[in-house]
């Protein structure tokens, strides 16, 4: 198995680039929701529901749920790798993390799949 | 990380009085930035729980609506909402340095007001057509 390298230049810069990268796809999901709830305007459960219910619009929501657990992940990760110093502490808080963002992509799958 | 002959180093001097410490303006949207983002973490849970109450049935529907009336509710989503804002903001302010744009001190110190200048009206706004 080919050497992982986990410290020196290089490394993190997949993460580095992978938060900017859903950032900007979160960016573009919002400004995409705001125009389709400027121009539907829900009002009632109906409506509301129909601006989830077409398959376009599932998908690309649930994009941004994916993006949002990257991003969150790579943005909680460095606030422990930042503050909390002993090891054990600092991954029974990232190991927390990430069953949290886990939890909620498959809360969020069923939101927008049931 | 020690070398072997290295001398003995006295310790070295720390200060970490939060409330002396005088932070420039693109320090705090920094800081902000990362609080924001901590809190939006700890607010996935619920605002998923109300996506999925209004969308589950009507009942939920109507449910969520009622919750939404409450003035607390609404102040708690008004925060969160500038959370979202300027995290939003700051991170666009953080794409264009990362492109090396406006990096000389000067613009930095722009962008970092404009963040504020920005942020703070759209939550307004946002407050406004909530508490409406």
């Amino acid at each position: 198995m080919k050497q992982r390298i986990i410290v020196g230049a290089h490394y993190g810069f997949r993460d580095w680039l992978g938060q900017r990268a859903t950032a900007v796809l979160m960016a573009l999901y919002t400004v995409l929701l705001l125009a389709v709830l400027l121009v539907q305007k829900p009002s009632d459960y109906l409506s509301w529901y129909g601006v989830f219910s077409p398959v376009w619009m599932k998908i690309a929501t649930l994009t941004f749920i994916a993006c949002l657990l990257y991003h969150a992940w790579v943005g909680m990760r460095d606030i422990w790798m930042d503050y909390i110093k002993p090891t054990s502490v600092r991954l029974a808080l990232q190991v927390g993390t990430l069953v949290w963002l886990l939890a909620c992509a498959m809360w969020a799958l069923k939101i927008f799949l049931q | 990380m020690s070398s072997s002959t290295a001398k003995p180093l006295k310790p070295r001097p720390k200060h970490l009085n939060l409330m002396k410490i005088r932070l420039p303006l693109p320090g705090w949207v920094s800081i902000m930035h990362r609080l924001s983002g901590a809190a939006m973490f700890l607010a996935i849970p619920l605002i998923l729980w109300l996506l999925d109450k209004s969308l589950g049935t009507e009942i939920g529907f109507d449910v969520v609506k009622e919750l939404l009336a409450l003035w607390w509710i609404k102040l708690a989503l008004a925060g969160l909402l500038w959370g979202f804002l300027h995290h939003f903001c700051a991170g666009i302010r953080y794409l264009m340095l990362d492109m090396h744009k406006g990096i000389d001190l000067a613009s930095a110190r722009m962008s970092a007001g404009a963040v504020y200048l920005v942020s703070i009206p759209l939550t307004l706004l946002a407050a406004w057509q909530l508490f409406l």
